[in-house]
């Protein structure tokens, strides 16, 4: 065989950090450990959707699961699914839609792995009433470093399905998992769009709304009145039942980088405001397919090269409601004071059902989500003032998004990452966690 | 030599669909998806892909791959993907003396047989071919003799039925030899010219000989290769295969643009190729 010549090379979503990387394909699930000759530390990836380092690791070797992508079983009277851990969340709705059948919890990509959407255990428009992805898993198979395969679930190896859900991939290789999937009639959510004009007017909107999925969209560049306006959106699967076909692929994609000029704050300033003032009325509703209302993006491939080839960082936080309405008022400020735009940014109200993994992130309040472009002087400061912030407030960030908090902010984020460390595979590391506990 | 075979999962109460009337013998009408399918090398990345485009309209299908474990998940998924039965057998193709044995099981199993897909191959070590003649006959076993050996008994079959397609992935590496992977590439010019013999003789009996010949896949086979952009998707590659069944063709190249660059690599004069570093 001719040697391994130049590896290839792979990227988080928001392309920083740029690390080099190693990356080992798997095609089967009892390919690891046996039959690699692996340098001690590894780190299971899928898709590279998570935006910071959770997904990355330095002098080490990333194990590529996209080859793990069968479908193992499906049980067409309850909806559940078992499937190799390398299977996106595209190729589930592209099987599972057709039949009638939905994504329990999804996030707003669906190119991610059902090993990824486990590991960061990922949660979606419909937190409130369903919490997170790893509420819906009701078994994997976890394969560790010297070997052992264990069953996971909340009977067997109860301590290592709890670790493992939202563990960053850090106690082992997640092989398959079981997926409860939910029944649908149509593709179709009905859904309504209403504009608020400030944040109490989004919380009267939130804690009225009776839909199953909620969400908004903030402006987070406008100041004065216009302050933190924006567009909270709800919505419910259609209860008519229609055919449901397979989804077109998606044809646009963003074929190169954007210089880094491209967007400025002058550009979002009008993005934000033509976005603002599309929707005319107050209120909008109407009846859409499934692809626009929870994967706006996804319909542009590699949407991430706008940003240019610095790339971005993404801020996402919970602020627990103790200090909710004030907290996210004053990170608002912050951002608008900064002067970095952001186009997208998402308030969301998250529900009291408690995640299942040790270290999910999602509690109970209020989570901001928000894209910022790298200009180095100014956007890394930004964020360690707005991570103090959230520390301050009591609330925490989303490692998955994250490439800036410091280890005594993870800490405090997540006291019990102690706990959590001994589950940890010792060979399985990532960027991550080396960053967050090396001054531990 | 392990074996085995049984029966994964078959859904008795879906019959199976009744095969739509052939226009023609060898005309080029579009053709209806075959159904009854034997896979030898059903563990292969590519035939993998190609098997799920036909799973989810309930093909039946007999998998021959030597990993049994392996076997077993590409088993599952096409169950689940909706085949109709999936039957799978472990055994070594190198050993072609099983080969007869193999065959007709398959056909005992599946009843009759629209089309079989050869997809195993080995790329091999060319540099330790280079020094051991034993290693390159390894590799000529597994890329030339056995596809060889399987062949002729499928001819016969399908001879005898006055239809099906028998497909078998060769590759462009047989177009011309290079000096860094000749072995490989001459079990494939071996297997083209073979193929092109039996379409000859079959031709007029009804039966589709597909010789398939792909570029760069990103499959296990190339996965120690840095990947480029000429590498395309065992998904993409199974769609072109497809596409070829229905319309009749005889050789494939896929993706489409290696028709191009191949005519041009066999065009180059051998004074000035073999000074080539290729
Ligand atoms: N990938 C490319 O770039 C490329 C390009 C041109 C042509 N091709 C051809 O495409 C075909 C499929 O290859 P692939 O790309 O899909 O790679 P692959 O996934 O590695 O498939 C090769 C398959 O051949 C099987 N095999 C090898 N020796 C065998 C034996 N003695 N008995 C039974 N099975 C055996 C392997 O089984 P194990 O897993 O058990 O070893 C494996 O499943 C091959 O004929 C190859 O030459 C590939």
């Amino acid at each position: 065989m001719p040697s391994k010549s130049k590896a290839p090379v792979f990227e988080s979503w928001g392309r920083y950090p740029k690390l080099d990387v190693r990356l080992e394909p798997l095609f089967w699930t009892d390919e690891y450990p046996r039959g690699t000759r692996l340098p001690p530390s590894v780190l299971a990836v899928g898709m590279g959707r998570s935006y910071g380092d959770v997904c990355l690791l330095q002098d080490g070797t990333l194990l590529s699961t996209r080859g793990l992508d069968r479908l193992l079983h499906f049980e067409a009277g309850t909806g559940l699914l078992r499937c190799e851990s390398g299977v996106t969340l595209d190729q589930i709705l592209q099987f599972a839609v057709p039949r009638g059948w939905f994504l329990p919890v999804t996030p707003g990509t669906k190119y991610v792995s059902v090993g990824g959407a486990i590991a960061n255990d990922v949660h979606g428009k419909n937190h409130h009433v369903a919490a997170s992805f790893g509420n819906h898993v009701p078994r994997f198979e976890l394969v560790r470093s010297d070997g052992a395969r264990a069953i996971c679930s909340v009977d067997e190896n109860p301590e290592m399905y709890y670790a493992t859900i939202g563990g960053m991939g850090l106690t082992g290789l997640i092989a398959w998992a079981e997926v409860q999937l939910r029944p649908i009639a149509s593709r179709k959510v009905r859904y309504t769009a209403i504009k608020f004009s400030g944040i109490d007017d989004f919380l009267a909107i939130s804690s009225s709304s009776r839909s199953e999925c909620t969400m908004a969209w903030i402006d987070c560049i406008s100041q004065g009145r216009a302050f933190a306006r924006g567009i909270y959106m709800q919505g419910d699967y259609s209860e008519v039942v229609e055919p449901k076909k397979v989804s077109p692929k998606p044809r646009l994609s963003v074929p190169f980088d954007f210089p880094s000029w491209a967007l400025n704050r002058t550009s979002m300033r009008i993005f934000n405001e033509l976005y603002y003032r599309k929707q005319l009325r107050q209120q909008v509703t109407g009846l859409i397919d499934y692809e626009p209302f929870f994967y706006p993006l996804d319909s542009v491939l590699h949407w991430n090269r706008i940003y240019g080839k610095r790339g971005f960082l993404q801020f996402q936080c919970v602020i627990p409601w103790r200090y909710g309405r004030d907290g996210i008022l004053a990170i608002l400020e912050t951002i608008a004071e900064s002067g970095m735009a952001s186009f997208l940014a998402v308030l969301k109200v998250m529900g009291e059902i408690p995640s299942v993994g040790l270290m999910s992130f999602p509690q109970p309040g209020i989570t901001l989500a928000l894209d910022i472009a790298i200009q180095p002087e100014v956007t890394f400061p930004l964020f360690e003032r707005l991570a103090e912030m959230t520390r301050e407030l009591g609330g925490r960030l989303y490692p998955a998004k994250d490439a800036c908090m410091t280890g005594q902010q993870f800490r405090s984020f997540y006291p019990q990452w102690e706990q959590f460390a001994a589950y940890r595979d010792p060979a399985f590391t990532s960027a991550f966690w080396e960053r967050v506990t090396a001054d531990a | 030599m392990r074996r085995r075979r049984s029966q994964i999962d078959s859904l008795e109460e879906r019959p199976i669909e009744a095969r739509t009337e052939r226009t023609g013998r060898s005309g080029r009408s579009k053709r209806a998806m075959p159904k009854t399918i034997l896979v030898l090398g059903a563990t292969s990345a590519i035939a993998q892909a190609w098997m799920r485009l036909l799973a989810p309209d309930g093909a039946s299908f007999f998998l021959v791959a030597r990993n049994a474990a392996h076997l077993d998940s590409v088993a599952k998924d096409l169950v689940t993907r909706g085949a109709a039965a999936v039957y799978v057998e472990t055994s070594d193709l190198d050993e072609t003396a099983a080969h007869t044995g193999l065959l007709e099981r398959a056909v005992g199993a599946l009843g009759t047989l629209d089309c079989a897909l050869i997809a195993h191959g080995v790329l091999g070590d060319q540099a330790a071919g280079e020094r051991d003649f034993a290693v390159a006959a390894g590799s000529l076993q597994t890329s030339f003799l056995s596809p060889v050996s399987l062949v002729t008994w499928l001819a016969n079959y399908f001879g005898r039925q006055y239809h099906g397609s028998l497909v078998v992935i060769s590759s462009v590496a047989g177009d011309r030899g290079r000096k860094s992977n000749y072995i490989y590439g001459s079990a494939k010019a071996g297997l083209n010219a073979f193929l092109g013999g039996v379409r000859n003789r079959l031709d007029r009996e009804g039966v589709q000989v597909l010789t398939v010949r792909p570029g760069f896949v990103a499959t296990p086979m190339t996965a120690h290769l840095p990947q480029g952009p000429l590498f395309a998707t065992p998904d993409a590659v199974a769609r072109d295969i497809l596409h070829a069944i229905e319309h009749r063709r005889d050789v494939l190249y896929t993706p489409w643009f290696w028709r191009w660059i191949m005519a041009l690599i066999r065009v180059i004069p051998e004074w000035k190729f073999k000074k080539m570093d290729l």
